[in-house]
């Protein structure tokens, strides 16, 4: 029965001849991850270079402070694009979770845990609201988070004031467990001699958690499949309408890590920060190699970005370059990352 | 088999299908039973994916009745139809081009090891060896789907649905896209189905694809059926004439005879070749 369908067009030996064409490095290119790689030590070197202080372990540890800060987002941000989606409330709901964790803390004088459930309750059904309603009216998710941004951003302006007639929430550092939570959420570590934030390990664990999800388990290949192709996943069973939901629920995750990270790090907590902030977080998935359209990418790559990110915006202070400039190189960056991108995608799908 | 020899395994009777005021099926029969293929053949528009929608179990119909194994279905999604062993290859092929063949291989139906984790040494090895068995020798089970040639997407997409325990398999225009030498390997593997025990309904406008293949033949012209033959009934020109619309022809004929044109005789003409069977 074999036989009778092994037949010319489709013969071993020729397969593979046409296989062979793709030589090994142009395969190792179409990793996502790759050109982010080769970027980071490109930018590691220059930096080195050109920055004499940028060397040094204290400097070192600043960077990666700063990459982790935002590569803790980038983590949820990266599978919610890989899954096809955008987030643009990303950035202000940080700023919505630790206000509502300093909020309910100070203005029921709980102990800090309690506003920190009483947030990752709060923050999370913000993250399922931006997708059921994604879900329900079938707007883009561009829209459908543009909308939230504002309302959040509204909301994070005007409850404070109302409850505080400040634009920033009161101190929750004198207030009960909060050494406890500060030392889960933004204490120093010391690991091999070098002082490293605690972010910066949550910053590993959430990237190699989100790695094995995504390479390892069903709901990765699922997050993979209704990212590149939603009607495809959905004839063979894949509940789209369930993990769209999740991967928003997932940005909310982040956002109230990020936001605790904030509460316990500097007590108070500015109202209109957070501001543009989703951008920097699209723009870390995007340098890592996950793809506007959906489908591809990695978060791996998501956290070399955000170290990309880190390096080029404490490099630049450390060469003692004018800081207005930073946003100008990430522009950059951000376009030669989706130029590759975009020809990466364009090989991957080419059909022979 | 619960009904035995007496009820096939798909039988649908007199079936309907509206969008609003557009009636896009009327009154259509069909039967598909074990280790036989049924063509459902038509031109764009006849309403074969309409048909095809229903028995996948994506569209509900709106009047007749649908039979699987003697029982009467109705279904709610193409997850209903597929806990019924009733798996359809779209066109699209429901396939996600940047995943790695072995991932779209077993999407949505992934084998698990507890925790969530998906045991991949064993959907790479299985998805390598059933491409092996219908004679595609994939070198790489980690490549992207996309990069196959059309025909071996398709047979990826079949392979996928025979694997997971299809009863019928529901082809939709699995030819239409591809060549000649492409074509012969797709309808190869339909016949490798049918004799596998699989009831295969094969979508196609293509009278040549159909009828080599072929056990019952549905024609469908403007969401009806115009003629419904097992493969002792027709012979292939008389398929072709059927399908080409013979009888429209014949029409268009008449018209012309009574306009007095030239034409008319030798349209005339071809239209009693392309449909001897209504002569």
């Amino acid at each position: 029965m074999t036989d009778a369908v092994a037949e010319p067009p489709v013969a071993g030996r020729g397969s593979d001849e046409r296989l062979a064409r793709q030589s090994p490095l142009r395969r190792l290119l179409g990793r996502p991850e790759l050109g982010a790689l080769l970027g980071a030590v490109a930018l590691f070197v220059f930096f080195s270079v050109v920055a004499d202080a940028f060397l040094r372990a204290g400097s070192f540890s600043t960077v990666l402070y700063a990459s982790s800060t935002f590569g803790i987002m980038a983590v949820g941000v990266s599978l919610l694009m890989i899954g096809g989606e955008f987030d643009l409330s990303a950035g202000v709901m940080v700023t919505s979770s630790a206000l509502i964790a300093a909020l309910t803390a100070y203005q029921f004088t709980l102990n800090v845990w309690a506003g920190v459930a009483i947030s990752l309750v709060l923050t999370l059904a913000l993250g399922m609201v931006n997708g059921l309603l994604y879900v329900w009216t079938r707007l883009p998710s561009f829209i459908i988070t543009l909308a939230m941004f504002f309302m959040l951003a509204g909301l994070n302006l005007g409850v404070t004031k109302a409850l505080t007639g400040n634009v920033a929430s009161d101190s929750v550092r004198d207030m009960d467990g909060f050494d406890a939570a500060r030392a889960v959420f933004a204490s120093d570590l010391d690991v091999l001699g070098l002082r490293v934030k605690i972010t910066v390990l949550w910053w590993l664990l959430f990237v190699v958690v989100a790695t094995w999800i995504l390479l390892r388990t069903r709901t990765g290949n699922w997050i993979f499949a209704v990212g590149g192709s939603a009607a495809s996943a959905r004839a063979v069973g894949v509940p789209v309408a369930r993990v769209k939901i999740g991967l928003f629920m997932g940005v909310a995750f982040c956002a109230w890590f990020s936001g605790m990270h904030l509460v316990f790090a500097f007590a108070t907590i500015q109202s209109g920060e957070g501001v543009g902030n989703e951008f920097l977080y699209i723009i870390c998935a995007v340098i890592g190699g996950c793809l506007l359209t959906g489908g591809y990418g990695s978060a791996i790559g998501a956290a070399i970005g955000a170290f990309i990110f880190g390096m080029t915006n404490k490099g630049i202070v450390y060469a003692e370059w004018n800081p207005d400039w930073f946003r100008f190189f990430l522009g950059a960056m951000l376009l030669i990352a989706t130029v590759v991108n975009l020809i990466v995608r364009r090989r991957v799908e080419r059909t022979p | 088999m619960t009904g035995g020899k007496d009820a096939p395994l798909l039988r649908l009777s007199g079936v309907g299908k509206s969008y609003g005021n557009v009636i896009a099926l009327r009154d259509v029969s069909l039967e598909a039973s074990e280790g036989e293929v049924t063509c459902v053949l038509g031109d764009n528009g006849a309403g074969k994916s309409t048909l095809i929608k229903v028995v996948a179990g994506l569209h509900r119909h709106d009047t007749g009745t649908y039979e699987v194994q003697g029982e009467r279905v109705v279904f709610d999604s193409p997850r209903d139809a597929l806990d019924r062993g009733i798996a359809t290859v779209y066109q699209d092929l429901a396939v996600v081009p940047l995943m790695p063949v072995w991932r779209n291989f077993f999407l949505g139906s992934e084998k698990r090891r507890g925790f969530g984790r998906m045991d991949v040494a064993f959907m790479r090895s299985t998805t390598h060896a059933e491409m092996a068995a219908m004679g595609i020798d994939l070198r790489d089970v980690d490549q992207p789907i996309g990069t196959l040639s059309g025909g071996e997407r398709q047979c990826v997409a079949i392979a996928r649905a025979v694997y997971f325990g299809a009863k019928a398999l529901v082809l939709d225009e699995p030819t239409a896209a591809l060549g000649v030498k492409q074509a012969g390997v797709v309808l190869r593997y339909i016949v490798q189905a049918r004799e596998r025990g699989l009831a295969v309904v094969f979508i196609t406008h293509n009278p040549h694809h159909a009828y080599p293949v072929g056990d019952r033949f549905l024609i469908l012209n403007r969401g009806q059926s115009i003629g419904y033959h097992t493969k002792d009934e027709i012979t292939r020109d008389e398929l072709t004439g059927l399908m080409a619309g013979g009888r429209e022809l014949e029409e268009l004929a008449h018209e012309l005879d009574a306009a007095g044109s030239p034409a008319a005789t030798r349209i005339k003409k071809e239209a009693e070749t392309l449909n001897p069977a209504d002569g």
